[in-house]
């Protein structure tokens, strides 16, 4: 799977300008002489981040939002017709009720068919972060089937709690995507942002736990004041990050993903496979479903 | 007889260091004037009151950087008692960058008001200077076709440490989150010229003033209590850290006192549409 990551810098609720410059990427990819099968864009990547009470103005209907990416694409690709995999992420109105979500969208040369809507669960709501107010929360971590096998996706602070991609890999995904928006903070030492570092640290470790890749797609750009730590990058099941983007400025980072590396790797640290068989214990002793009785020991 | 084992301690609580990567900073702070001014706003000069002291300084470095110097407007507005160190030192800055500068005296503007105060004391004469002040250097603003940047730090944001509506006016403000010490770690990574990073830093409203005399603590010891103190501590737990608990509390008596200098004017609320309660847009849309 040729993957590229579409680190954007939007200018701020001009959806129309970030649409049209998105457009022009996406000629730019499809020119490419291999072509790219997937594009990854960041989390509010076509209004910029924080919009405040603004978000009602500026949230899209999925499947409206989805027809517009499918006719950016299919304009660029012109009479040549390539298909592509879409993921994105936006803010989200279904019919007046609000998400932080990411679509991910198959697009042929004549239909489009929206494969997934994510909806962020985790809502950061606290210090500089303000989306419980203006927001809803997802209620369901689903993944779902691509012609590339079976992936999740999690919008920023849904990728900090570990347990996400444990479920998301549980249930099947071989890629996450995460779509993100993370305005850097920690400057002390080292020649990377404290915020920077986290993300790499937390995004590598699921990697490696649960043999899968990782593409993280960061939004760029200052926002009074906050500036995105783009960051783009794809790891692989090993642990290698196989291309990253400078946290400033907008790029396209681009890779080929070998997906017979999901299975060498869960083959050498085949911590899933564990995990698999241990979890109903541990689900049992969260005691959550008090009537559940203890699950039969695994073979 | 049994090996004692070793025992490897973990250190006890040292004071916040302050450090920043000053080259990781920069490279920040620039792109972030870069993005305000060039791309959001479409201004390609900038223009900023230039002090003598390290904090201006440092922001004329920095937005050199950022426009180029050609488009940098450092402007020198002394008052008959300034000291001329203050106007020679800034005279330096300019000299290494290149910038444009100009000097406009604001003697006769602030003793055209103050004739008529003759009873004014030196906190209301230093309040009339730095609002005659940020007066001219928003009509050059607007002369030049360019954007005032501001100079304020972050040590005397939160002390309260500064005329409200005059040196927190301009729209933009690279060091606003970096404490005094920090500012002076970026302006060595700068190369601000070494004597307005040594010298002893000075409001310079009145003659042989500092502001460590002012604030009657120094900036180190007021930065790391201020340090623990953002970063939710209680005052006995920064005195048990070693500060001295009457520091402590000066420091906390100037940021509990002065929450409403970092804030815009308390407007009476009447409707469910009243603007940064209700109605909220951010400032970039």
């Amino acid at each position: 799977m040729k993957v590229a990551v579409v680190q954007t810098k939007p200018h701020k609720g001009d959806v129309e300008a970030n649409l049209a410059t998105l457009g022009a990427v996406f000629a730019q990819l499809a020119a490419a002489e291999k072509p790219y099968d997937a594009i990854v864009a960041p989390e509010a990547a076509l209004t910029g981040y924080f919009l405040e009470g603004a978000v009602y103005e500026r949230a899209f209907e999925a499947e409206t939002l989805a027809a517009r990416l499918a006719g950016l694409w299919q304009a660029a690709t012109g009479s040549e017709r390539k298909p592509v995999d879409v993921a994105l992420g936006f803010y989200e109105n279904e019919g007046g009720t609000y998400y932080n979500s990411a679509l991910y969208l198959h697009v042929e040369s004549d239909r489009h068919e929206i494969l997934h809507v994510h909806r962020k669960m985790f809502l950061p709501t606290y210090g500089v972060f303000d989306e419980g107010r203006f927001l809803s929360r997802g209620r369901r971590l689903q993944t779902f089937e691509t012609r590339f096998g079976r992936m999740a996706m999690l919008i920023c602070e849904d990728a900090w709690h570990a347990i996400m991609p444990t479920i998301a890999a549980i249930k099947g995904a071989r890629v996450l995507i995460v779509p993100s928006a993370s305005p850097g903070r920690g400057f002390e030492d080292g020649g990377e942002l404290e915020s920077v570092v986290h993300w790499r640290s937390v995004l590598r470790s699921y990697a490696v736990e649960h043999g899968l890749f990782v593409i993280y797609a960061g939004l760029a750009g200052f926002e009074g004041g906050k500036g995105m730590t783009g960051s783009s990058a794809v790891i692989d099941p090993f642990g290698e990050t196989l291309v990253v983007a400078p946290v400033l400025g907008a790029h396209v980072i681009s890779v080929e993903l070998d997906f017979s590396d999901i299975d060498v790797a869960r083959a050498r640290l085949p911590l899933l496979g564990d995990l698999g068989a241990v979890l109903p214990d541990l689900l049992f002793d969260m005691e959550l479903m008090p009537h559940m009785n203890r699950p039969s020991v695994s073979p | 007889m049994t090996e004692l084992l070793p025992v490897i301690e973990a250190p006890r609580h040292r004071p916040p260091e302050l450090r920043i990567d000053a080259a990781l900073a920069t490279d920040w702070l620039v792109a972030f004037l870069q993005d305000e001014l060039i791309e959001r706003r479409g201004v390609r000069n900038a223009v900023l009151g230039l002090s003598g002291g390290v904090d201006s300084a440092v922001v004329a470095f920095l937005a050199a950087r950022a426009l180029g110097p050609e488009h940098v407007h450092a402007i020198r507005m002394p008052y008959r008692t300034s000291s001329p160190d203050s106007l020679a030192d800034a005279q330096a800055v300019i000299d290494a960058l290149g910038c444009a500068s100009h000097t406009i005296e604001i003697s006769a503007a602030v003793d055209g008001y103050l004739q008529f105060e003759p009873d004014a004391d030196a906190r209301r004469r230093g309040n009339v200077m730095a609002r005659t002040r940020m007066l001219v250097l928003f009509d050059q603003s607007s002369k030049l076709s360019a954007l005032p940047v501001g100079t304020g730090n972050k040590t005397e944001r939160l002390m309260g440490y500064f005329t409200w509506h005059a040196d927190d006016s301009p729209p933009v403000n690279p060091i606003g989150d970096l404490f005094k010490t920090q500012v002076w770690q970026l302006a060595r990574y700068l190369s601000v010229p070494v004597q307005i990073v040594d010298k002893a830093p000075s409001a310079d409203l009145e003659a042989n003033q500092t502001d460590e005399g002012d604030l009657g603590i120094t900036y180190l010891e007021a930065d790391r209590i201020l340090t623990l103190m953002l970063s939710g501590r209680s005052d006995e737990a920064i005195a048990a850290r070693g500060f001295a608990p009457a520091d402590v509390a000066l420091v906390r008596r100037r940021v509990e006192g002065t929450h409403w200098k970092r804030h815009l004017p308390t407007t009476a609320m009447l409707s469910n549409t009243a603007i940064n309660e209700f109605y909220l847009r951010p400032v970039d849309y």
